[in-house]
């Protein structure tokens, strides 16, 4: 049972001040504490759980720049085998196809049962990556699970997962799906475990693989914002909209106060 | 028969010892002067016992009992030898007959509370047996030494037809029954003979099945326990036990906290082997009273049970990969988050049984594997990417400072050093406290830990404080956005790694600012500078500055009369942890007009409220927090106001009166806030100062 987890380093802006750079192109990233994507942390306790009850190999892998090589340490720590860094300055400005279509070429000849996502991921939050990967490598999909098992026995390939997802109306079903296959991991699938400090120091020896644009076989014009069919134009803060009101004040004082619109407007 | 008895007793207590030579170290041999006074006092003293009024009594005299008789059982083992060596003399003889006499009594107060008043403390909600059979068993046993010796005097009495009168009135007794039964039923001297023989041997035979029996149950104790005193804690019951006594570098062990019996150290484990099944600490604990899945004589039991099973008397060791783990089935992982780390047990346990640094052992493996409750995992990336568990942004935590300058440069006020501040613009500054720079020097660094910086309800005892300060005239700074969490709850939490971050991290700032004293309104920040940090200067508590000032007629006070009655909750980590119980009580006696009570439970035997910072995070299952329980019990002292000195006591507190909707009639303040509100107008007084 070899599983490859792709995961992302994203910005934690709870707390943060939103200040966007001039030119609408990014946000001020100096208040923003870094650290894995929230949905990926599930997806690498899954594979790791999976591992530990079936055996095999689970292999980390990133797209990003050098700092984001802390995902994979932390990966590591939790329990993945192998880690792979797929970093080059090139690949800056990539759209979701941009960057599936980096992480399906270092995908590509590795040999895997399973291949698990994110379901989205917590900054732009665009729930593709794991679609187009598995598009890009003609694999079935199964997006935002809620359980997953394995067939066991078959070891390597021909092997089914057993996948709990959810789907639209807030019904789940639980489908079969051959392997090697994409899943998706919503959060709550499981209760990814603490990754102390400790832990993260134990395997700072440990070896990274990095790989760029050259060494996955893609070409410059194919990579980075050089490929990218999706252009960011403008990054705002939507404006306060006509009608749209911000109370002040202490708690009591806004409760009391939205009590008494609520009141007045008849939404009570 | 002796031989036999002896060789058994020392195969036993050999076997016994087994996993202690399989242990981890501990380092106990140091201040044999100290260790030894509390061998006297707490053991041969049983200093520790009279909290429990009659328990207590009863106790020291059998104790006592044991200790006089302990000549005559040996000297009546030394008669089977050589005739007439149990004769001491008529003194001793009266003295051991009349300690029968007191023992009996104190055996059969002790069964009629076993049997009859059962108080609650004896049985434990999460035992799965009693241990009433065991206790009357050894009553008994202790009842008919008394009894086998009476008659073995008694019956030599009547044979020398003598009269032991009231010197001797056990035996005296027991000779005038034997003499009415030899009057009545004409019986002969052989038989009284025969009586005589057998007292001598049952007396014998008893106590040495006695003292094989000793180390199967919980009445090792009568074994263990001076030992367990003897080479009990003697560092502040603050300071934690380091992850190895052996390796100093953290991340260079190969193995971190306790996952199986062995890792404990050796003394640890004869604690387990001295656990008198009391249930004192228990009864004091604050996660058993509020119905948690903890008990902690419950984990000295289960772990007693587990170390005879895995070590037992006869058949091999059993491996640790073929037990059931140590830290999740044989103690429940739920049971060790449950703990507060309070200290009550501890200072409860009449034999010294260390709790605190064996729950944060075990936490520290189950962190090292990664097993943590979910609801702590947010705070605790927080610490480590934040320096606080709110995941609050790291710069503004000297902004509470900023707020207290901007109010003070509107009132026109400055805070005393503000202007020694180099370059241009002054510090940031506000009342008596301003931000120190890299560089800078004040007399007083105010540590305020992540609480006072960040949680809007403490900054306002942390204003309040600064206002004293104000009053004192002292030059008082922070350390600003360069301090970070103390790191208290994180290592005893079990997160041993990041707590040496944070440190290191606190240290260098403070290398980084020059001042003499520390002062903290946060208890848990108190024992992490003393006795987590190490750090040499004096580190005070905001309430000991506070008793210091009033002390010397800095702090003028005026009267608080309301008419409503204060009592004072006992913070775990300043009062058991830290020894200070007198400050805080002399500030609310220095404040004219306002009437306090006690608690019942006060001082070393105070309550917890529920544990501080991240326990914020992690509330156990219970039936009744803790909190309203405190409550529960200030009301009962007929107080409405609680004064404390934590500011995890006052957000645990204050909780609590909203759950128990007590908002009417019940309050909760810092002694700070108190203090500042007592004080003279501050414009008042600075005019009065300059003018
Ligand atoms: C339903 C839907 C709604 C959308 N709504 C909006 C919108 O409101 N506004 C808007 O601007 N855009 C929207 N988008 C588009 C989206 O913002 C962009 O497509 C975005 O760039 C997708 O990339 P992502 O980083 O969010 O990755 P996602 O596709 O969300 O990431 C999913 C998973 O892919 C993997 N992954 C992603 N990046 C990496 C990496 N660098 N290295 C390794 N693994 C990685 C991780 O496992 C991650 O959890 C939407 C898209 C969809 C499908
Ligand atoms: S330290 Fe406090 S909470 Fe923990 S076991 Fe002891 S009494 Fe109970
Ligand atoms: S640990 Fe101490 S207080 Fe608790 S039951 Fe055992 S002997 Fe009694």
């Amino acid at each position: 049972m070899n599983i490859i987890v792709c995961i992302k380093r994203v910005a934690d802006t709870s707390e943060a001040e939103i200040v966007i750079q001039r030119g609408g192109q990014g946000l001020e990233e100096e208040d923003f504490a870094w650290g894995i994507n929230e949905w990926d942390n599930f997806a690498v306790e899954a594979a790791v759980q999976l591992k530990e009850q079936h055996g095999g190999v689970v292999t980390a892998m990133t797209l990003g720049g050098e700092d984001d090589e802390e995902v994979l340490r932390r990966a590591l720590a939790m329990g993945c085998d192998e880690a792979v860094h797929l970093c080059d300055e090139a690949f800056a400005g990539a759209d979701a196809w941009g960057i599936a279509k980096a992480l399906a070429a270092a995908v590509r000849g590795r040999s895997y049962d399973l291949l698990l996502c994110g379901a989205v991921s917590g900054d732009a939050g665009g729930g593709q990556v794991g679609g187009f990967l598995a598009g890009l490598l003609d694999l079935p999909l199964v997006a935002l699970a809620t359980c997953l098992e394995v067939g066991s026995g078959n070891g390597g390939t021909g092997g089914v997962a057993r996948v709990r997802h959810e789907v639209e109306s807030g019904l789940e079903r639980v489908v079969e799906v051959d392997l090697p296959a994409v899943v998706t991991v919503q959060t709550g699938i499981n209760e990814p475990r603490y990754v102390s400090i400790r832990g993260i120091r134990k395997v700072a020896g440990a070896e990274v693989q990095v790989l760029d644009g050259a060494a996955l076989g893609l070409q410059a014009a194919e990579l980075g914002s050089a490929g990218a069919r999706v252009r960011l134009e403008e990054l705002f803060l939507p404006p306060r909209g006509e009608g749209a009101e911000v109370l002040e004040g202490s708690d009591e004082e806004i409760v009391q106060r939205l009590v008494e619109m609520l009141h007045q407007r008849g939404g009570l | 028969m002796l031989a036999l008895a002896l060789a058994t007793l020392v195969w036993v207590l050999w076997q016994r010892l087994a996993l202690l030579r399989a242990a981890a170290p501990s380092p106990r041999w140091d201040h044999l002067g100290e260790r030894l006074r509390r061998l006297l006092v707490i053991g041969f003293g049983q200093s520790r016992q009279p909290r429990y009024r009659v328990a207590g009594i009863v106790h020291i005299l059998i104790f006592g009992g044991f200790l006089v008789l302990s000549l005559r059982s040996m000297t009546l083992i030394g008669e089977a030898f050589s005739a007439g060596y149990a004769d001491l003399g008529s003194g001793y003889a009266a003295v051991k007959d009349w300690t029968g006499v007191v023992v009996l009594g104190a055996c059969a107060v002790a069964a009629w509370r076993r049997v009859v008043v059962r108080p609650a403390r004896y049985h434990d909600r999460h035992a799965r047996s009693s241990h009433t059979p065991e206790a009357l068993l050894i009553l008994a046993l202790i009842c008919s030494l008394m009894l086998a010796d009476a008659a073995y005097e008694g019956s030599a009495l009547v044979l020398e037809g003598k009269g032991g009168g009231w010197r001797m009135p056990l035996a005296s007794l027991l000779a005038w029954v034997f003499g009415a039964v030899q009057q009545t039923g004409g019986a002969e001297q052989p038989l009284l003979g025969g009586i005589h023989l057998a007292a001598f041997w049952i007396h014998n035979a008893v106590l040495l099945f006695f003292l094989c029996l000793l180390p199967l149950g919980k009445h090792f104790h009568v074994l263990s326990a001076l030992p367990n005193v003897f080479f009990s804690k003697l560092e502040p019951s603050g300071k934690l036990k380091p992850p190895s006594h052996l390796e100093a570098d953290f991340d260079a062990l190969e193995v971190v906290g306790v996952s199986k019996l062995e890792d404990l150290g050796w003394k640890e484990l004869l604690d387990v082997y001295s656990c008198t099944d009391c249930g004192r600490c228990s009864d004091h604990c604050p996660a058993y009273a509020a119905g948690t899945a903890l008990s902690p004589r419950m984990l000295s039991i289960k772990m007693r049970e587990a170390a005879y099973a895995h070590y037992p008397l006869r058949g091999k060791v059993v491996p640790p990969e073929q037990r059931p783990a140590l830290v999740g089935e044989t103690i429940g992982t739920a049971e060790l988050w449950a703990c507060t780390t309070c200290g009550a047990c501890e200072e409860a346990c009449p034999v010294m049984i260390e709790y605190v640094d064996k729950v944060v052992d075990m936490r520290r493996h189950l962190v090292d594997d990664g097993r943590l409750p979910a609801s702590l995992q947010k705070p605790l990336a927080a610490l480590e990417k934040r320096g606080n568990p709110y995941g609050k942004m790291a710069r503004k935590r000297g902004d509470w400072v900023d707020g207290l300058a901007a109010e003070a440069s509107a009132n026109g006020n400055r805070a005393v050093g503000s202007d020694r501040s180099e370059g241009g613009d002054p510090a940031p500054c506000g009342k008596g406290v301003r931000i120190l720079a890299p560089g800078d020097t004040a007399e007083v660094l105010y540590f305020t830990d992540s609480c006072a910086a960040f949680d809007p309800r403490i900054q306002r005892t942390a204003v309040a404080f600064a206002e004293i300060l104000l009053h004192c005239g002292a030059d008082v700074g922070t350390l600003g956005k360069d301090e970070v969490d103390s790191g208290h709850e994180a290592r005893r939490f079990g997160e041993e790694g990041l707590f040496l971050a944070l440190r290191e991290q606190n240290l260098l700032a403070m290398e980084q600012r020059k001042f003499s004293r520390i002062v903290t309104s946060d208890p848990h920040a108190l024992n992490a500078l003393r006795h987590d940090y190490g750090v040499e200067l004096p580190v005070l508590h905001h309430s000991q500055w506070i008793a210091e000032s009033v002390a010397s007629g800095e702090l003028n006070m005026q009267g608080i009369d309301d008419g409503r009655t204060y009592t004072y909750h006992d913070p775990c980590y300043l009062g058991r942890h830290n020894g200070e119980y007198q400050a805080p009580r002399q500030i609310l006696a220095a404040i004219p007009g306002l009437r306090s009570v006690e608690m019942e439970r006060c001082a070393g035997r105070s309550f917890c409220c529920g544990g501080g910072s991240l326990s914020l995070f992690n509330e156990p299952e219970c039936e009744r927090r803790m909190g309203e329980i405190r409550l529960d019990m200030a009301a009962a002292a007929g107080a409405q106001v609680v004064v404390t000195a934590c500011p995890f006591c006052l957000i645990n507190l204050e909780d609590a009166i909203k759950t128990s909707g007590r908002d009417e009639h019940m309050e909760v303040v810092d002694l700070a806030e108190l203090v500042a509100q007592s004080l003279a107008p501050q414009s008042a007084a600075m005019e009065s100062e300059s003018a």
